[in-house]
């Protein structure tokens, strides 16, 4: 038996950004994701101090690129922003948070 | 659906609070290995060793980029050497811990533990032979561990080979004099020794172990101690509450990676180790977890109690958040590995014989501790006798990992760099314990051994 297979299917991901609010952010992420033709199903977002945190839900199902190939252009867009972005599998979080 | 505060509480765990895999330990059975010919059996175990572990490193690097966590490192155990050498017509055991030595670098892994015996109720002609090989082993090869069981709960304390440790260690330390006794670093003496163990140097794959099996030790004093933290004004019930959740939360990282890392490598998974691992890096340190709940400095009183509680709320936590816990599981309290420990020790809050009081309550031992270069066989050997006398009696593992460093006194230090980190030389009681060592024999198991 597999704890991973109990999870829900499918291709998850979790896209954090922070960093000092400013224009643009939220075109600059969403626009990687599209090109790639990942689909974003939730964002959240909140600003802690001045800092921006935003924290989207994306389907990876569709996409046109693998999860690292997706963190680096991530970064790179991060380091043009001026922000840190990154991606991470779902399961990470559903497996720390949810019994 | 996730709430964006679980999700920025994990980022900050991994950014901020240490929050790693300490390692992926892949235990391999060399059971099949054995062969009169010590060339065809060492060619064996390389080719074994090889072939099983060839994919660790690589799965490795893609679950922690997968899930945005780092794993430190990658490890192999096997089974005892004394066992799979037994068979070959030779009494030098080095070629085959020089098999493992060139597995592990063509596996791309820093450590390789087995180069092991198990002697607590006496000695084969394997384990003999082992023993004798230990010192050159660690001089000669850069990543073999080797550890000694020499007494269990069920056996009693086999003296002889307490006695005799004591030689191999200061003999250890003399071949790798030029390196302050870097060989010792990697030889563990147990008591009640874990065989699914994933850390070194203590890890080798048990004789009950299956073929080849997934094994996970997690890490996360800094999550605990920024826990610790955020608990400032908190009861001793609240406190142990906030600990166990951040223990369970820990090792649901540890089950999920040693799951996934099981599943790619098409192994079984074993065990979660949920030990609390400190490194010499700045945050990630038990002691400060133990100063973080009101001590001014580790060691000082109410230091044993603060350590009972804190491995009970972690080992309360982490049982529930995996399905089979194992190996050692418990706080670690190495003396080099952990920055507060170092400074405890440096401003005179911690001795040897307060960590010896330490180890009664929590995982594993004397670990990483250095003592003047002029300690004597025997003392070493009474060292090892105490510690594994809290085992035996406790029905616990212990462990010594000790370092007579050569040339080194009292306030002079050791240096490793890297996660073997720092020691500062510990006094030693000046008084003589020859007599007591060289009566030899065993000393028998205690009534508390008869449960059946």
């Amino acid at each position: 038996m597999s704890l991973t297979k109990d999870l829900p299917k499918g291709n998850r991901i979790i896209v954090s950004v922070l960093g000092l609010d400013r224009v643009g952010i939220i075109s600059g992420v969403t626009a990687v994701l599209a090109v790639n033709g990942i689909n974003i199903l939730d964002i959240s977002q909140t600003i802690m101090q001045e800092y921006l945190v935003m924290v989207m839900i994306a389907d990876m199902e569709g996409s046109k690129v693998d999860l690292a190939d997706l963190k680096k252009q991530l970064n790179q867009k991060g380091q043009e922003l001026g922000i840190r972005i990154d991606a991470q599998h779902e399961d990470a979080f559903n497996f720390m948070h949810r019994i | 659906m996730l709430t964006i505060h679980e999700i920025l509480e994990t980022i900050k765990m991994v950014q901020d609070e240490n929050l790693d895999i300490r390692t992926i330990t892949m235990g391999i059975s060399l059971r099949d290995c054995s062969h009169p010919d010590v060339e065809t059996a060492c060619s064996n175990i390389y080719e074994k060793i090889t072939r099983l572990a060839s994919r660790l490193e690589e799965v490795g690097e893609d679950i922690a980029r997968e899930y945005g966590i780092p794993i430190v490192n990658k490890r192999i155990s096997v089974t005892p050497i004394s066992l799979v050498a037994e068979a070959s017509q030779t009494s030098d055991y080095l070629p085959f811990a020089q098999a493992l030595d060139r597995a592990a670098q063509a596996a791309g892994v820093n450590f390789i533990g087995g180069f092991s015996a198990l002697v607590h109720k006496g000695f084969s002609q394997g384990d003999s032979k082992l023993i004798n090989s230990i010192p050159e082993t660690l001089s000669a090869t850069e990543r073999v561990c080797s550890s000694v069981n020499v007494a269990t709960t069920r056996a009693g304390i086999n003296m002889d080979a307490v006695c005799q440790m004591g030689q191999v260690i200061k003999e250890t330390a003399r071949l790798t004099a030029k390196e302050d006794a870097l060989g010792c670093a990697k030889l563990v003496v147990f008591a009640n020794v874990p065989e699914d163990n994933p850390f070194m140097a203590g890890a080798f794959h048990g004789i009950g172990e299956p073929e080849c099996v997934i094994n996970v030790g997690v890490s996360g004093p800094g999550v605990v101690r920024h826990a610790v933290e955020r608990a400032h004004s908190s009861d001793f019930g609240a406190l142990a509450e906030t600990i166990k959740k951040t223990a369970f939360k820990v090792t649901r990282m540890g089950e999920l990676v040693g799951r996934t890392a099981a599943e790619k490598l098409g192994v079984p998974f074993g065990i979660v180790d949920i030990s609390l691992a400190p490194t010499p890096a700045v945050g990630d340190s038990v002691a400060e977890i133990l100063e973080g709940m009101g001590l001014e400095r580790c060691g000082t009183h109410g230091t044993t109690a603060a350590l009972a509680m804190l491995n009970d709320a972690v080992k309360k936590g982490g049982a529930m958040a995996s399905s089979y816990v194992g190996g050692l599981s418990g706080a670690f309290i190495p003396v080099s590995e952990d920055a507060g420990m170092i400074r405890a020790v440096k401003e005179g809050a911690l001795s040897l014989d307060k960590l010896e009081a330490m180890t009664c309550v929590c995982s594993v031992g004397l670990d990483m501790i250095a003592v003047p270069g002029d300690t004597s066989a025997e003392t070493i050997s009474a060292i090892i006798a105490d510690e594994v006398a809290i085992g035996v009696v406790n029905q616990k593992t212990t462990a010594v990992r000790v370092i007579p460093a050569p040339g080194k006194k009292v306030g002079d230090h050791v240096e490793y760099g890297g996660l073997l980190g720092q020691a500062p030389v510990l006094a030693v009681n000046p008084f003589s314990s020859d007599r007591f060592v060289r009566r030899g024999g065993r000393i028998p198991a205690p009534i508390n051994s008869l449960r059946n």
